[in-house]
């Protein structure tokens, strides 16, 4: 498993269980792209590379002890530069899959380079050139000021003086930490600790920043400002982006590329917007009607429910064959529209989904 | 020399930068620090007093060794023990540690695993045991009667550095076997406190089994009762003459070389601290 093989044919191995991928090599769409740095293709270089990774537990259940495969024989990689969405239920092999990335579990089968890396074997060498924030965990010491905690980081990866000024002033302007600085840790709320984290994790300034479960728990603001500085972070530096996560904001706003990891195999490999094409993910129409009205039957779209004696109705359509305002107009020949929403598809929905197929086809 | 010192300095800044906060951060609560040293010498206290009604209830003597003679063994082990317990005690929490995902972070940064885990705090509380220990020592060292010839002192020292070492061995090699037996406290409490308990007493009383695990597989023997029967010039137990107390340097060595391998064993199979 320590070999270093050559990486030809990178995304060569199709998953078993991997719906129609479209363009998966990284290639961004405008509609999820809002974030993407132009001009990287499948030429450019390879910064993780995981073949045929597997990794068992021995889980003792009693007397018995049974292993059980959090991740299985998977394959993928990711290029310099992308941000990637790595999605799944809990249990999935997300974490499992991160801490090999990073040095901390190692495989029981295959191969995983990191920045060209051997993750355990070059373990200290890689802590260099990675970021990474795991959202249950903290790097930062709790009794410290906030300041405190990021001088003695900057000592831990040897940064020089004005190296580590500079960057800490950067980080702490983009990300509004100024009025905290001073204050000790635990006396912080959870979205002003989550931007600490991050940018404890960014003041070496890692090639490729990972992020566990970055948003948990934070409010929508607190949610709001974090993507944006990742964006920006990405923008201004170039750093790649792997995120796990259960928010589909988080998704949608940062990431070009989705993989869907579903019991430790590679269930889809691609973009949000192919992802959602694959498995059919219908976009929804809310109308709020100014007179009660029954059941509308417009061309292009399907009646899903209605509230309140048909005040309000919800419109499912398909956006690879109609839009939201042909729809819309459609409905206001029927009746006057006093207010709208359009959800977007929801990405657990989509994943569940992809699980249901995963779980109904053969040879899965 | 220079360059190598600087280079030193250099390669020590991240641990000196944690542990200079460690300290200031103890020392900021004064009251609470003051009376955590006043508590660790009580519990040094406590082993003394158990040392002294031990003597008593045996009338005087307890394996060839008066009551003074055993006060130095005693003060040896408890010197070095509470130094150990103060620079290494905290690995023996690996498995909290691990439990709360420390370890997890300790892993994302690039200094070696060990070194980070000893350095991520001191306990400077432990000073009131130690205190109490040089005290005692001190006046064992007195009370005994001792030949101050050109050796004593060269062996006092190297005995110290040498208990030390062992007993901090100890605490790595309990941390190295809670990487992946994170229920193994009681196991590893057995050779940690079970060892220390055992240092404190002369090797003359220990089952021939104790003679085996505490004189050889966990060398806590060179740590206090073999320097201590060297200074005094008594001959020492069965399988543990006294003049074995010269190599304690070799026992160190053992010592560290098994918690080192329980420690990369350890690291190895490493499980993750959960999701």
């Amino acid at each position: 498993m320590n070999g270093t093989t050559p990486d030809t044919d990178r995304r060569g191995v199709e998953e078993p269980g991997s719906t129609g991928r479209p363009s998966s090599s990284g290639t961004t769409r405008p509609e999820t792209a809002r974030s993407g740095p132009a001009g990287h293709g499948p030429s450019s270089d390879t910064i993780i590379e995981v073949r045929d990774l597997t990794r068992d537990f021995r889980v003792r259940n009693g007397p018995k002890v049974r292993r059980v495969t959090a991740v299985d024989h998977m394959t993928w990689s990711v290029t310099r530069g992308e941000a990637v969405g790595y999605i799944g239920a809990n249990g999935a092999g997300k974490s499992t899959t991160i801490k090999m990335l990073a040095g901390i579990l190692v495989p029981t089968g295959g191969e995983v380079l990191t920045c060209g890396l051997r993750p355990v074997q070059d373990r200290r060498r890689l802590a260099r050139r990675i970021g990474v924030v795991f959202g249950q965990r903290s790097q930062l010491w709790w009794d410290l000021p906030v300041r405190e905690s990021f001088g003695i980081l900057a000592a831990i990866h040897s940064l020089p003086r004005d190296e580590e000024r500079a960057r800490t002033a950067e980080l702490v302007g983009m990300l509004d930490m100024g009025s905290y600085l001073a204050t000790p840790v635990r006396q912080l709320s959870l979205g002003q600790r989550m931007r600490a984290e991050v940018a404890a994790a960014l003041l070496h300034r890692p090639e490729l920043l990972i992020l566990d479960e970055p948003t948990i728990g934070l409010d929508v603001l607190s949610k709001q400002r974090l993507r944006e500085f990742l964006i920006r972070e990405r923008r201004e530096h170039g750093t790649t982006l792997l995120l796990t996560t259960h928010d589909m904001g988080d998704v949608e706003r940062l990431c070009d590329r989705i993989l869907v990891v579903d019991h430790g195999t590679l269930a889809y490999d691609g973009t949000l917007d192919g992802l959602s094409r694959t498995v059919g993910a219908e976009r929804v129409l809310v109308v709020d009607l100014a007179e009660p009205c029954p059941d509308l039957t417009v061309p292009g779209a399907r009646h899903l429910a209605s509230e309140g004696d048909g005040l309000r109705q919800h419109l499912a359509f398909d956006p690879g064959t109609t839009t939201a305002a042909r729809v819309l107009a459609s409905v206001a020949e029927h009746a006057e529209v006093l207010d709208l929403t359009i959800a977007e598809p929801d990405i657990e929905d989509v994943v569940r989904r992809i699980y249901e197929r995963g779980a109904g086809s053969p040879g899965n | 020399m220079n360059r190598t010192l600087s280079g030193l300095r250099e390669a020590s800044q991240p641990y000196r930068a944690v542990l200079a906060s460690r300290i200031r951060a103890q020392r900021s609560y004064r009251t609470s620090f003051r009376a955590d040293l006043v508590g660790t010498a009580v519990v040094g206290l406590t082993e003394v007093a158990e040392v002294l009604v031990l003597f008593s209830a045996a009338n005087g003597t307890l394996g060839g060794l008066d009551l003074r003679q055993a006060l130095l063994v005693f003060a040896l082990s408890e010197l070095a023990y509470s130094l150990a317990d103060m620079v290494f005690g905290h690995v023996d929490e690996l498995a909290v540690l691990v439990r709360e995902g420390q370890v997890d972070v300790f892993y994302l940064r690039p200094q070696p695993l060990l070194a980070q885990v000893v350095t991520m705090d001191i306990s400077l509380r432990r000073i009131g045991r130690a205190s109490l220990a040089v005290v005692v020592l001190a006046w064992a060292l007195v009370a005994n009667d001792i030949d101050w010839g050109a050796t004593s002192v060269p062996l006092l020292v190297i005995s110290l550095v040498c208990g030390v070492a062992i007993f901090g061995a100890n605490f790595v090699t309990a941390g190295g076997l809670q990487f992946f037996l994170l229920n193994a406290h009681e196991v590893t409490n057995a050779f940690v406190y079970g060892g220390r308990h055992a240092s404190t007493q002369p090797a003359t009383v220990w089952l021939r089994s104790v003679t085996v695990i505490f004189g050889f597989v966990f060398p806590m023997a060179f740590c206090a009762y073999l320097p201590a029967m060297l200074l005094l010039g008594e001959p020492g137990a069965e399988w543990l003459p006294a003049w074995l107390g010269w190599f304690a340097p070799v026992a160190a060595l053992w010592a560290w070389t098994t918690a080192l391998l329980a420690w990369r064993f350890g690291i190895r199979h490493y499980q993750g601290g959960g999701g």
